[in-house]
């Protein structure tokens, strides 16, 4: 029985237990959650127990083997990590809803089935939300009306592909989708909603941003490396991956150029860090999965640190412009510093952890001999560190002085900060543990003198293009339009000027109806009114006449003898 | 706090260059000591990964300054 309940029950119990505890209680239950998940998901044995069934078929409510549990630990990390960070900042609402999602996050990832996948996927989409909406916001509660709408379309998308594949294949096993048919598309189509893959990106950008300080590093983590698991479960090797994951590396570091938000920057980086995962899914190679596997790992854990202490500033600041930041490591070394490891680790610099796990990716590329796709893939690395590795910390931290002189942020956010960093170097330094627990026999050694000197020559001279291009990279208050436009602007205007056009026949109608029942009733007036030509009275006098002159007539023609 | 932080004033950025601009350097040399393992021939041609890494990132600021003429619009575009 125990084999078979998921444990991210336990997380998702937990975050309805918040709202009923307060101060020490509450703080202990939101640490020892996450460990005690973490104890039983390394406790469970190998292996996809069947629960029961549901029409026929058979339900997988908890399969263990190394991918599921390498996604299940992470998350586990970044709930404790998260918890820590928001406990003592956060509302009530937040938190119940962020151990909820990171709870449905667990279930998705041990899903067995993709009946039971399905269920903790809307369930992420509806808890996410509400971590959006607890920011209380006008503005997150519009960009999460909108996050619903797109996730909610995934959704329906993704259920209209398990139905018709179980249908077609008879049977619910989530396994490698290779069945051919528009149900394996629309799965695929379902599973790339969430991760921000084109042409639906922009929801990534529009909707993290507008949660709280804390809501947005939880937000940073499940719903798109979820679908980053479900993408090497279902669809290791589809070509049409190389394609989307290639075209969001770019689109990621090209937006975040143009940004001036700092957690939409970030927030971008997400898609260019997540489109690195799903080209190496479309390689699909052990190597290859490994890296996706291993870099969604790592990027949970530095984008987890770069939000805390973009979060950290939102927080003591109030603000989220690089036009109004800079100068803030006067003042906030912890986060500066903190920010920074962050921003090595994701540029993969050596001895951090997406140094180790990032060139797995681009060697695999390079071990199938796809050129263009490693040439793109070394371009996006340098990109990396140009628009996430740089950009961020050098306009909120450095740069020009903005005179803000705020102090580093509370402590259970500080020691977030530090646990993170801990882990990003941690990784970098001793891969080891990190390679053990990879879903395949890892072959590979990160520091080599070749990668060490090829990887600080692109990244050193990435950052003097940054320096030395700095003129063109001053911010401006400005967005840049992106997919959303299409929903945001192009269809509420088409919907106005369908209304406009719609009043306007609708007038057109009336007034061509009202002028042809005037012109019939003129018509019918005229002639049968009471003035008409067939309703006059005709006076007797006028009668007499008449028949006198027919009387005259018949005497005339009498006389004229006719007759 | 009178005055500037020692790490913004000209003085200190002057020598922060100049031990940039020799790291630079020193990535390059170091591959007078070090093959690099080539992918695909290019990849080991000296000064590669510099050349390749600081012309891909000047395109795409250049491309990302392009696209912004077309799609950038005021921070309160989407209020109302």
């Amino acid at each position: 029985m125990i084999d078979t309940l998921p444990p991210g029950l336990l997380l998702i119990a937990g975050g309805l237990l918040v709202p009923l505890l307060r101060g020490r209680v509450r703080a202990a239950l939101l640490l020892l959650l996450p460990v005690v998940t973490l104890w039983w998901i390394w406790h469970l044995p190998e292996g996809a127990p069947v629960a029961g069934q549901y029409f026929g078929y058979d339900l997988v409510p908890v399969r263990v083997d190394a991918l599921s549990r390498l996604f299940a630990t992470v998350f586990s990390f970044m709930a404790f990590a998260g918890g820590l960070f928001a406990m003592r900042q956060a509302r009530t609402v937040e938190l119940a809803a962020a151990f909820a999602y990171a709870g449905s996050a667990l279930g998705a990832v041990f899903a067995g089935d993709l009946l039971t996948l399905f269920v903790f996927w809307e369930l992420m989409a509806v808890t996410s939300a509400m971590v959006i909406w607890s920011a209380g916001t006008q503005g997150a509660y519009a960009a999460g009306m909108r996050y619903v709408v797109v996730h909610l379309l995934g959704g329906v998308v993704l259920m209209a592909g398990v139905i018709a594949y179980v249908k077609t294949t008879g049977d619910a096993g989530f396994n490698v989708l290779d069945h051919p048919g528009a149900a394996r598309w629309l799965i695929l189509a379902g599973f790339l909603v969430n991760a921000g893959a084109p042409p639906l990106s922009a929801w990534v950008a529009d909707a993290y941003p507008e949660g709280s300080p804390s809501g947005t590093v939880f937000l940073s983590a499940f719903t798109t490396k979820t679908a980053v698991y479900a993408l090497i479960r279902g669809f290791p090797g589809e070509q049409a991956l190389l394609f989307f994951g290639l075209y969001m590396a770019v689109y990621g570091i090209i937006y975040a150029l143009l940004e001036n938000d700092m957690r939409r920057i970030l927030s971008y980086s997400i898609v260019n860090q997540v489109g690195f995962m799903v080209t190496a899914v479309g390689i699909g190679t052990p190597l290859a999965l490994n890296g996706a596997a291993a870099h969604a790992f790592a990027h949970i854990i530095y984008k987890g640190l770069l939000l805390m202490s973009a979060g950290s500033v939102f927080y003591q600041t109030g603000n989220r412009k690089c036009t109004d930041l800079g100068g803030l490591f006067q003042s906030m070394p912890v986060t500066t510093i903190c920010g920074t490891i962050g921003a090595l680790a994701i540029s993969a610099f050596p001895l951090t952890s997406g140094f180790v796990t990032k060139s797995m990716i681009n060697l695999s590329a390079a071990n199938q001999h796809l050129m263009l796709v490693w040439f793109i893939l070394v371009a996006a690395s340098a990109g990396v560190f140009l628009h996430a590795g740089i950009k961020f910390p050098w306009f909120v931290f450095f740069q020009k002085d903005s005179g803000l002189r705020p102090p580093d942020p509370p402590a259970n956010m500080r020691w977030a900060m530090y646990l993170f960093s801990f882990l990003c170097i941690g990784l970098g330094v001793y891969p080891a543990p990190l390679y053990r627990i990879l879903p395949y026999p890892v072959d590979f050694v990160p520091y080599t003198a070749s990668h060490l000197v090829s990887q600080t020559q692109l990244l050193l001279f990435a950052g003097l293009a940054f320096f030395v291009m700095l003129p063109m990279m001053q911010r401006t208050l400005t967005v840049t339009l992106d997919f959303d436009w299409f929903y945001r602007r192009l269809g509420p205007a088409l919907v106005r000027g369908g209304v406009v056009v719609w009043d306007g026949v609708q007038s057109g109608i009336t007034r061509g109806a009202v002028g042809l029942y005037r012109g019939a009733v003129g018509w019918l007036e005229r002639h049968h009114g009471l003035e008409g030509t067939f309703s006059r009275t005709w006076p007797t006098g006028s009668m007499v006449v008449w028949v006198a002159v027919l009387l005259t007539a018949y005497l005339l023609l009498e006389f004229l003898g006719v007759t | 706090m009178n005055g500037t932080h020692w790490l913004v004033r000209p003085k200190t950025i002057r020598w922060i260059w100049r031990i940039f601009i020799a790291v630079l350097a020193l990535t390059v040399l170091a591959q007078l000591g070090v093959h690099i393992h080539p992918h695909f021939e290019v990849d080991a041609w000296f000064a590669f990964y510099a050349v390749y890494g600081f012309g891909t990132c000047v395109i795409m600021i250049v491309g990302a300054k392009l696209l912004g003429v077309v799609l950038k619009r005021k921070d309160t575009y989407y209020d109302d």
